[in-house]
């Protein structure tokens, strides 16, 4: 890559950096990652990993591909306890407490840290019901309750008014920003203090893109976001913290700003400038 | 000629040729058994030949004919027959003649060259009766109680008249008989079987003797009421008879009350034998078998095909999903799970009849012969469960179908994308949460897909069957309006077996052939109808759980 279109590059981020509201508010820890050590099998995949994010900032991972940043968000809602043979080390405090300890029951874990995936998966049923599914599991059957969810987490979505007619239609009838939209929807539906959010966009063409983008700037009003990314302007568009990731290693992590107009390591300039490696 | 193989015309004509050929095979199977067992149900013109041997008196010879044979000369001449020089061939009818109970035979060969004359004349009747097959000859004269009502011309019609009240006669009696004193029987039975469990239990006391005396007091008085009706429908069945002629010219006299049907099938317009066609195809459907299976319907061996899959379907299916479920989504997944699905998927390879004999000494004499100790130990030393039934057959016939369930259940659970399990349980379902609400609806087209397969399997089974429950003919059918209704310790009828029993067992093969084919016609309905339900509850389930695509 040449100098010339490095320049235009860094010009490009920091014009995206610039329109980008910095919100205020005192930060308070929500999750913090301490000394996290994740192996698969005998491969190592996360290196002593510490970090702290914020409650109800957006925090973005991003790295080249196979880095672990996936395998960090999902460490958070205990995902990878169902892969074969992992090994886990060290500790991830949500609100203060070990989410790895024993007498923390998985399915109450996942109640509180909803998680979106880098493809749509919306079940094969209706509309309703996958924004319902949440709360049937929690034994929540008062109809007028259900409805209230429904049309409270769709327009939390960003998708009430183009669905609303069409609640009983077969979810998998939407287009594909619609259903991720719908997707994010059934994670709010059950009111979690942390959303995780998995390449969210990655399966999206640009208009959809646009949209999840915006929704997860409203979002980040009531909660806690972590998103992972690999497409750098949309950390810059979204985040307000970044965290570089590299080989299983956290390698900086700072206000979104910070990180992409000064990083202080080598490896995070060549990575967000395009001289990856 | 290089370049035209190259170009792979060759393998498209030799995959175009090995689907033409598999194809006309199917067409022929069921063309077959489509004319041979649908035409069984057409009337058939019946000749009267005048037929001289050599040496013999001109004699009348009255039947239908039902095939031609064409042997030529030489053949002929080593098996016995006396040929001309100037004859070729040899032609040999076949004819049915009836009258088994005049000749000794149904059936006789008759040959061409000495047939003087043949005609179709209308007069010619033909009766079809309980006992000793068709008859074939004419009609001469309707008797009441010994005296003529009606000869000539106005015996026929005097005869149908008299022949539908019979029939409605026969019916009310069949319907006494097997209903309501069936019912009287059975109660009968189960009031001795209840005497002596007390007996056993030590518990029959004057009390209970008198209450059961009383029980059966009224039994015996249903009984004699039942049975003075009978005997006064008996009396009217036996006032009626027909004397006809046979080919012979001697008199023969056959009471109303063993005919099913008198008809004349030369006179007969296209309509009035599309109209005896239908007529003959319900009663096939819906009558029970008579003289030996090879007359009348088969309608017990229909209801005992369906009612044996529907209990196996009902068995194999919770089990097979259950192991199925447990083998893919619990079960630590590694060489011992490996080596059970290698067993399973062997399973489905072991022949059938081994599995007949496995469910004959294990089902029926262990399993069996424990529950009758333990349970029905005052009808020994007569079997209930211990002797083979529909029960065992069912079961049998499940394990039979149990591996095809359990493979393709764990294919449609290998086929349910990640992601789908992944997003239930990140909305804090757990795994059996997961499991029923999302993961076993996706799945249900392909245990769909193999209940077909095993339906289509069972179905088709005879061989273990033979061993475990199937009879040749069973007085009852497994399900009556005799509490419990569903009597699973019953011996039933199976079409398979039918069509084995009638074409290749009975005492008249010749007589029974169409029959076979007419039951496997109807078996391979059955079957194509059980399965389309299936595949049409499948696909509906499919077009509801479509899953992801991409």
């Amino acid at each position: 890559m040449t100098a010339q279109q490095t320049r235009s590059h860094s010009i490009d981020m920091s014009s995206i950096l610039r329109g980008q509201q910095q919100s205020t508010a005192p930060n308070e820890t929500c999750i913090k990652v301490e000394n996290l050590n994740l192996f698969y099998g005998k491969k190592q995949a996360l290196h002593n990993v510490s970090l702290d994010m914020y409650r109800k900032k957006v925090t973005a991972y991003i790295g080249p591909s196979g880095c672990g940043k996936s395998t960090l968000l999902r460490c958070i809602n205990r995902m990878n306890d169902l892969v074969d043979h992992v090994t886990i080390e060290g500790q991830i405090l949500l609100d203060g407490e070990n989410i790895y300890d024993k007498s923390v029951k998985v399915a109450d874990l996942r109640r509180r840290v909803g998680m979106v995936f880098q493809k749509p998966n919306p079940f094969p049923k209706t509309i309703f019901e996958n924004v319902t599914y949440g709360l049937r599991i929690q034994g929540v059957n008062d109809k007028r309750i259900l409805e209230e969810t429904v049309e409270n987490s769709l327009r939390g979505a960003a998708l009430w008014d183009e669905v609303k007619d069409r609640l009983q239609d077969n979810a998998l009838g939407l287009s594909g920003g619609q259903q991720q939209r719908l997707v994010i929807a059934r994670a709010i539906a059950i009111e979690p203090e942390v959303l995780l959010l998995d390449e969210p966009a990655s399966a999206l063409d640009p208009i959809s893109t646009l949209k999840i983008e915006e929704l997860i700037n409203e979002l980040k009003e009531k909660y806690t976001i972590v998103i992972v990314t690999h497409n750098m302007q949309q950390a810059a568009r979204v985040s307000d913290y970044t965290a570089f990731m590299y080989m299983g290693e956290l390698i900086e992590v700072g206000t979104t700003s910070e990180l992409f107009t000064n990083p202080t390591k080598k490896q995070t300039e060549d990575y967000i400038t395009g001289r990856y490696g | 000629m290089k370049l035209w193989f190259k170009s792979g015309s060759p393998w498209i004509w030799l995959n175009a040729a090995a689907v033409s050929t598999c194809l006309i095979m199917v067409i022929a199977v069921l063309g077959l058994v489509l004319v041979r067992g649908v035409g069984n149900f057409w009337p058939t013109q019946v000749t009267q030949f005048s037929y001289q041997e050599e040496g013999k008196p001109l004699s009348t010879i009255i039947g239908e004919k039902v095939d031609t044979s064409i042997t030529p000369a030489i053949m002929a001449k080593s098996t016995g027959h006396k040929m001309a020089d100037n004859e070729d061939t040899l032609v040999q009818y076949l004819v049915k003649t009836g009258n088994r109970d005049v000749t000794g035979a149904d059936f006789r060969w008759i040959e061409a060259r000495n047939v003087k004359e043949q005609s179709d004349p209308k007069s010619l009747i033909v009766v079809e009766r309980r006992e000793w097959g068709n008859f074939y000859g004419q009609l001469f004269e309707v008797k009441e109680n010994g005296k003529t009502v009606a000869t000539g011309d106005q015996a026929m019609p005097e005869l149908q008249t008299r022949l539908a009240a019979a029939l409605v006669v026969v019916k009310k009696i069949a319907q006494i008989e097997k209903k309501e004193i069936g019912a009287i029987n059975y109660g009968l039975e189960r009031l001795r079987l209840k005497q002596k469990k007390l007996q056993l239990q030590n518990k029959w006391n004057s009390d209970t003797e008198k209450q059961f005396a009383d029980d059966k007091a009224d039994f015996d008085a249903q009984y004699q009421s039942h049975q003075a009706e009978l005997a006064s429908l008996y009396k009217e069945i036996r006032r009626d008879t027909l004397i006809a002629k046979t080919e012979s010219g001697a008199e023969i006299k056959i009471p109303l009350a063993k005919i099913v049907k008198v008809y004349q099938p030369n006179e007969m317009s296209v309509f009035g034998k599309l109209g005896f066609f239908g007529h003959k195809v319900i009663e096939f459907l819906t009558e029970d078998p008579r003289e030996a299976n090879t007359e009348g319907g088969i309608f017990p061996a229909i209801f005992g095909t369906v009612m044996m899959v529907i209990i196996m379907s009902i068995i194999v299916t919770p089990f097979g999903v259950i192991a199925a479920v447990y083998l893919r989504e619990y079960a630590k997944q590694g060489f011992t799970t490996q080596l059970i699905r290698i067993a399973v998927n062997n399973l489905a390879g072991v022949p059938s009849i081994v599995y007949g004999v496995f469910g004959l000494g294990f089902f029926v004499y262990i399993l069996g012969g424990n529950i009758d100790t333990l349970f029905f130990p005052e009808s020994a030393p007569a079997p209930v469960y211990g002797t083979p039934g529909l029960l065992w057959a069912s079961i049998t016939l499940a394990l039979l179908t149990l591996p095809v369930v359990i493979v393709s259940t764990e294919e449609g659970l290998a086929r349910i994308p990640k992601s789908i399990r992944e997003g239930s349980l990140a909305l804090g379902a757990t795994k059996i949460e997961t499991l029923w609400r999302t993961v076993l609806p996706m799945a249900s087209p392909a245990m769909m897909t193999g209940l077909i397969l095993a339906v289509a399997r069972a179905a088709g089974e005879v061989a273990p069957l033979m061993l475990v429950g199937v009879v040749k003919l069973a007085p009852t059918l497994p399900l009556d309006g005799n509490f419990p209704f569903l009597h699973l310790d019953r011996k039933f009828m199976h079409l398979g077996f039918h069509i084995y029993d009638v074409g290749f067992q009975s005492p008249n093969v010749e007589a029974a052939r169409p029959l076979v084919y007419a039951t496997a016609l109807l078996l391979v309905i059955v079957i194509v109808v059980l399965n389309l339900t299936a595949i049409i509850i499948r696909n509906r389930l499919r077009e509801k759980y479509r899953a992801l695509e991409g």
